[in-house]
């Protein structure tokens, strides 16, 4: 499957799905609310995208851009065709919610958890959602950009 | 109160099922191989279920590079998976210079490959004496340290340092190769082609090992996808996942080596894969070590690197499995963001879907099999 004919596909079952082709990759945004049906469509569907690589969060707060903005990152990629392709979602800083996917890709449920600790994005229907690596009374999101720790944190 | 207290008080108190048992192995257990906490509840001896708990040795490295240049970086990722620091420090690089843009000199090309596949040896050697300990073996992992022995001193000498190399940079190598390399590496290699044929005698044919290995922890291939477990672990599942054969990197695909495949998923399968890998890593270092191209060892670069803005994605094969650096950039100095997809946290993740149901006893033939490196881990 080339690059065009994933995006076909996406466009045949999405059609105002916003596009990013500047990447290596193809980069698709899909809203917070759609997010769960769409990815139920990639990995059942035409596209196969059964194997979740990369699942990381990004806070864009230091940027002039999205001082509210969380973004989501999926990688994912399809053992049968060979096709990658990056799904972002756009969430809200101050109150980040998404559904969890961990019912889909098995490997979601680890990885959701450690954006759940690092960035404090709430998981909806995660069967276990607890901080991975910090302790359970830590306080705070060390990964968001504005996370200060005046004891273990040096400025360089 | 300690964590593991807490874990404990907690079951004596909670309603639990008839004959219900919940310990703790580690965070010092030996066989955990570094501080991993596994919370399993058994019932008599058979596994309800393994929680393992992270982070006894997390120093959020992705934190950490957000204020490093993208010279410095790359050096901290050594401290990620040890035991193939050179592989981690490969991805690193590859990801910078796709943002650059940079070609590479071919004697570079070659000289990676060439560590990388050596790495390659002395993780899996040491894996192999690790794994045969933890099933009661005492003496393989004494012949694995005196091979592995070799392969460190070889390090040192071109690199420097036996363990955290820190010998790959943007556009190439720190430094050129040692006179030595080239007499040394044959030597190596003459030495280990005896040497895998005594540890197939020693450990693989040894009908008490097949025992405790065969049929045990069995990950089939549709879970080993949806776990994203790669490497030896996907590979024994069935699934073609090695990243220099499907994505290849450097002159990986100018070689001719076999990507190792076995269907039964279970730990004997998983521990097949890694043995033979050896020899393929063998037969990629005979192809190379005459054939390393003469010229420069590193591509002029600017002394301060900046990234355009946009999102670099790139993956190599360690020994565990395939890693991912992703870089975000703004066009500074320094990454805006930087995620490592670590193949020991996915692994990981299908520990307690493999080991439900089986006995106690057979959960260390399981993480043994797993190869897990803490620090990878937790990062």
């Amino acid at each position: 499957m080339t690059r065009e004919e994933l995006k076909e596909n996406i466009i045949q079952y999405r059609p105002n799905a916003v596009f990013d082709e500047t990447g290596e990759w193809l980069n698709v945004f899909i809203e917070t609310a759609d997010w769960k049906s769409f990815a139920q469509w990639l990995r059942n569907d035409v596209l196969q995208m059964d194997y979740l690589f990369c699942l990381t969060c990004i806070d864009w707060s230091q940027t002039a851009a999205g001082k509210t903005v969380l973004t989501m990152v999926y990688h994912f990629t399809s053992t049968t065709f060979r096709q990658a392709l990056v799904v972002k979602v756009k969430l809200d800083r101050n109150n980040p919610e998404i559904a969890t996917v961990s019912d889909i890709w098995r490997t979601a449920e680890f990885h959701e958890r450690e954006v759940f600790d690092l960035f404090g994005v709430r998981f909806l229907h995660h069967p276990d959602l607890r901080r991975l690596v910090l302790t359970d009374d830590f306080d705070g999101h060390p990964l968001r950009k504005d996370f200060e720790d005046p004891v273990n944190m040096i400025k360089l | 109160m300690y964590r593991e207290t807490q874990i404990i008080n907690d079951a004596a108190t909670l309603p639990s099922a008839e004959g219900e048992l919940v310990i703790n192995v580690g965070p010092q257990h030996p066989a955990t191989h570094g501080v991993l906490h596994l919370v399993i509840t058994l019932q008599g001896e058979t596994i309800q279920k393994v929680e393992p708990h992270l982070g006894y040795i997390h120093r959020s490295i992705e934190k950490m590079c957000e204020s490093l240049s993208y010279r410095q970086f790359i050096y901290v990722t050594s401290r990620m998976d040890y035991l193939s620091a050179h592989i981690n420090n490969h991805g690193c690089v590859l990801c910078v210079e796709k943002g650059l843009q940079l070609e590479i000199p071919p004697r570079a090309q070659v000289i990676r490959v060439l560590m990388d596949e050596l790495t390659r040896i002395a993780s899996h050697e040491l894996w192999w004496g690790a794994m045969a300990m933890d099933l009661g073996a005492f003496t393989p992992f004494f012949y694995a340290f005196r091979e592995r022995e070799t392969i460190n001193d070889i390090m040192e000498e071109t690199c420097g340092t036996r363990l955290t190399m820190n010998y790959m940079v943007p556009g190439g190598v720190m430094y050129d190769l040692h006179p030595n390399f080239q007499k040394r590496v044959k030597d190596f290699i003459q030495l280990f082609n005896n040497k895998i044929d005594e540890y197939d005698d020693l450990v693989t044919g040894n009908i008490i090992f097949q025992n405790r290995t065969k049929g045990v922890g069995v990950l089939s291939k549709e879970d080993a996808i949806s776990f994203g477990c790669t490497g030896p672990v996907g590979r024994a599942s069935g699934v073609h996942c090695d990243i220099r054969k499907l994505y290849p990197y450097e002159v990986y695909d100018n070689l001719s080596f076999d990507e190792i495949v076995e269907t039964a998923g279970d730990s004997y399968a998983r521990y097949l894969v890694r043995i033979k890998e050896l020899r393929q890593s063998i037969r990629i270092i005979e192809q190379l070590i005459d054939n390393i191209p003469e010229g420069d060892f590193q591509a002029k670069t600017k002394a301060v690197l900046k990234l355009p803005r946009g999102e670099f994605y790139s993956r190599v094969e360690t020994a565990r499995g395939e890693l991912g650096v992703f870089i975000v950039s703004e066009g500074a100095t320094t990454p805006y963001r930087i995620k490592f997809r670590s193949p020991g946290f996915s692994n990981l993740s299908a520990l307690d879907h493999m080991s439900r149901g089986s006995k106690i006893g057979d959960l260390m033939a399981i993480m043994g099999t797993l190869d897990l490196v803490i620090p990878d881990i937790d990062r």
